[in-house]
């Protein structure tokens, strides 16, 4: 029972982790159709820049793990969203209107060309990070079994359901989500309502980096060490997320993400732990098979 | 208020619009008749922006428009409610009036929407209902009430009365011709129901092939014979 609660919590903080960058691919796919395969590398630069800015701050004497905390994830936010958003503007957006597999070329192009420029700029090899937050709750049952719930997978949980209530009600209530909505749904119609539809995919690839840096920042810190490799299989998993939820839907995107954490942890729990990234992708195969709209997808005959 | 000159508008190789040129003065209700494929929604895009001309002008208000981004044209005040009406699907009725107040940063957003629910009580009871779920008829309404919740200037409708029961066509020409009573709003109505059309335009113009072969008053093109002859075939 302890073990199987201890897979449940390990589960779904990883499946938090994957939920935000799973949002990133659902939303950009929801608006302009498109898979942004450099989605994973975006994730990538969020671990990297809270790295360098954990290991800065260290430099300049900032050791209050609170404090840190919230500048790194302020500048690994700005910093993603600023590569979000000129991923879309130079690789995406001159490219809108072409044939349809033009941009899906330039994100595969764009993924390598992020990667090889974190490898080439920082490195190739396996950067650790001093551990920020250590300890957390350990309750022991009857037979003297142990659960942990880690300070960081607490953070983990707290800072995503926050960010989600949050991120929920822009999509909702405000004239922005309803923009995105909109755009989602019709964008040529979108554009004769009067909205300003390449600013509103901008801010969508900006909203989905920023997700992607804090799923980066609670990614190094849950691991403690990341690479310039780290966006492929994160990327694939979220993507699977993503399609597993019901791609363009961004509660689907969240839930996929939970689901596939917990499918991770409870293989790597009980089957096989190096065998552990097959059960993403076997989950993408059976889904794209099976389920392809997914859990929460729309099926296309509601479509006017 | 309109002018649109000499308009040529391309999707590829095909030539949709080969020069049109057709105005719409303050106040008037401008027809425009004509076969399928004449490129009727082909004009009423372009003055969008959608696509954009490959040649001629577009003005209005005596401001040159034809390079301008679609949201600007809107906020100008030109404003569509588009064939096959393009609702919202997945958005309640009330949303999708708020996406029609878009231009106007819903600043008088009570206000227009009780002067639409006054012209389309109709919408007032589905307030809450998805867009994609309404019948055409409530959906035509919508499509006319959000281009409304904009403050347009100039209207442009195309093909409202497609797919809908005789008596809910009715009802919606007569809102037209009452929003443009009341409102003094300049309407260019796109219409397969020639004969409606022409029976409440100021003016008219028919297009074929993406030239404008015939222009005249609403009763001028009633009366003309080869008007009659290709477009009211069995009128009404
Ligand atoms: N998106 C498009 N891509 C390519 N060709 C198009 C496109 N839209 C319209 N056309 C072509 O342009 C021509 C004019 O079309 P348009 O829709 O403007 O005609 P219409 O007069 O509105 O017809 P209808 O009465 O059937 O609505 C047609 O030959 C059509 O096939
Ligand atoms: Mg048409």
């Amino acid at each position: 029972m302890a073990y199987f609660l201890q897979q449940l919590i390990n589960g779904i903080a990883l499946g938090m982790v994957y939920g935000l960058i799973a949002i990133g691919y659902s939303m950009v796919y929801g608006i302009i159709g498109m898979i942004n395969f450099a989605h994973g590398e975006i994730y990538m630069i969020g671990a990297f820049v809270s790295i360098i800015f954990f290991t800065l701050l260290g430099m300049l004497g900032i050791s209050w793990a609170p404090l840190a905390l919230v500048l790194v994830l302020l500048a690994a936010i700005v910093i993603t969203s600023l590569y979000g958003w000129t991923v879309e503007r130079i690789a995406y957006r001159p490219l809108r209107g072409s044939f349809r597999l033009a941009p899906l070329i330039s994100a595969i192009g764009m993924s390598i060309f992020l990667q090889t420029y974190v490898q080439v700029t920082q490195g190739a090899k396996i950067k650790p990070l001093q551990p920020v937050i250590t300890g957390g709750i350990t309750f022991t049952d009857a037979s003297g079994f142990t659960v942990t719930i880690s300070w960081i997978q607490v953070l983990i949980v707290v800072l995503t359901v926050a960010l989600m209530a949050g991120f929920t009600w822009i999509i909702a209530k405000t004239p922005l989500g309803r923009a995105q909505r909109a755009c989602a749904q019709d964008l040529k119609m979108a554009a004769l309502c009067g909205v300003d539809v390449d600013r509103t995919i901008s801010l969508t690839f900006v909203i989905g980096a920023a997700l992607a840096a804090v799923a980066g920042l609670m990614a190094t810190l849950y691991y403690g060490v990341i690479d310039f490799f780290i966006g492929f299989l994160a990327g694939v998993k979220a993507f699977t997320a993503a399609v597993l939820g019901g791609i363009g839907s961004i509660p689907g995107a969240m839930l996929g993400g939970l689901v596939l954490g917990l499918v991770e942890a409870f293989w790597s729990g009980y089957f096989s732990i190096e065998y552990k990234d097959v059960a993403a992708f076997t989950i993408l195969v059976i889904v794209l098979i099976f389920l392809p709209t997914g859990i929460l997808g729309q099926p296309e005959v509601e479509k006017v | 208020m309109l002018e649109v000159e000499n308009v040529v508008t391309r999707y590829g190789v095909i030539e949709a619009l080969k020069g049109v040129s057709i105005r719409v003065e303050r106040g008037e209700i401008v027809a425009i008749i004509g076969a399928n494929g004449a490129g009727k929604s082909t004009l009423l895009m372009t003055i969008c922006g959608q696509p954009r001309a490959a040649s001629g002008r577009i003005r209005f208000e005596g401001r040159e428009i034809t390079d301008l981004p679609t949201y600007d044209i809107v906020r100008l005040g030109i404003v569509q409610a588009p064939e096959g009406r393009r609702i919202f699907p997945r958005m309640t009725v009330y949303e999708n009036l708020l996406m029609g107040a878009v231009p106007t940063g819903g600043r008088y957003l009570e206000e227009d929407l009780e002067r639409v629910f006054a012209l389309f009580p109709r919408l007032k009871e589905r307030l809450h209902q998805r867009g994609g779920t309404l019948s055409g008829g409530e959906q035509q309404m919508l499509c006319i009430g959000r281009a409304l919740m904009a403050r347009p200037k100039l209207l442009l409708l195309d093909e409202p009365s497609l797919g809908i029961a005789p008596i809910l066509v009715r009802q919606i020409f007569e809102a037209i011709v009452a929003i443009n009573r009341e409102r003094g709003l300049s309407i260019l109505l796109v219409e397969q129901n020639a004969y409606q059309a022409l029976k409440i335009a100021h003016r008219g113009y028919v297009l074929a092939s993406g030239r404008v072969v015939r222009e005249g008053t609403g009763r001028q093109l009633l009366a003309d014979p080869e008007v009659r002859a290709a477009y009211l075939e069995g009128g009404q």
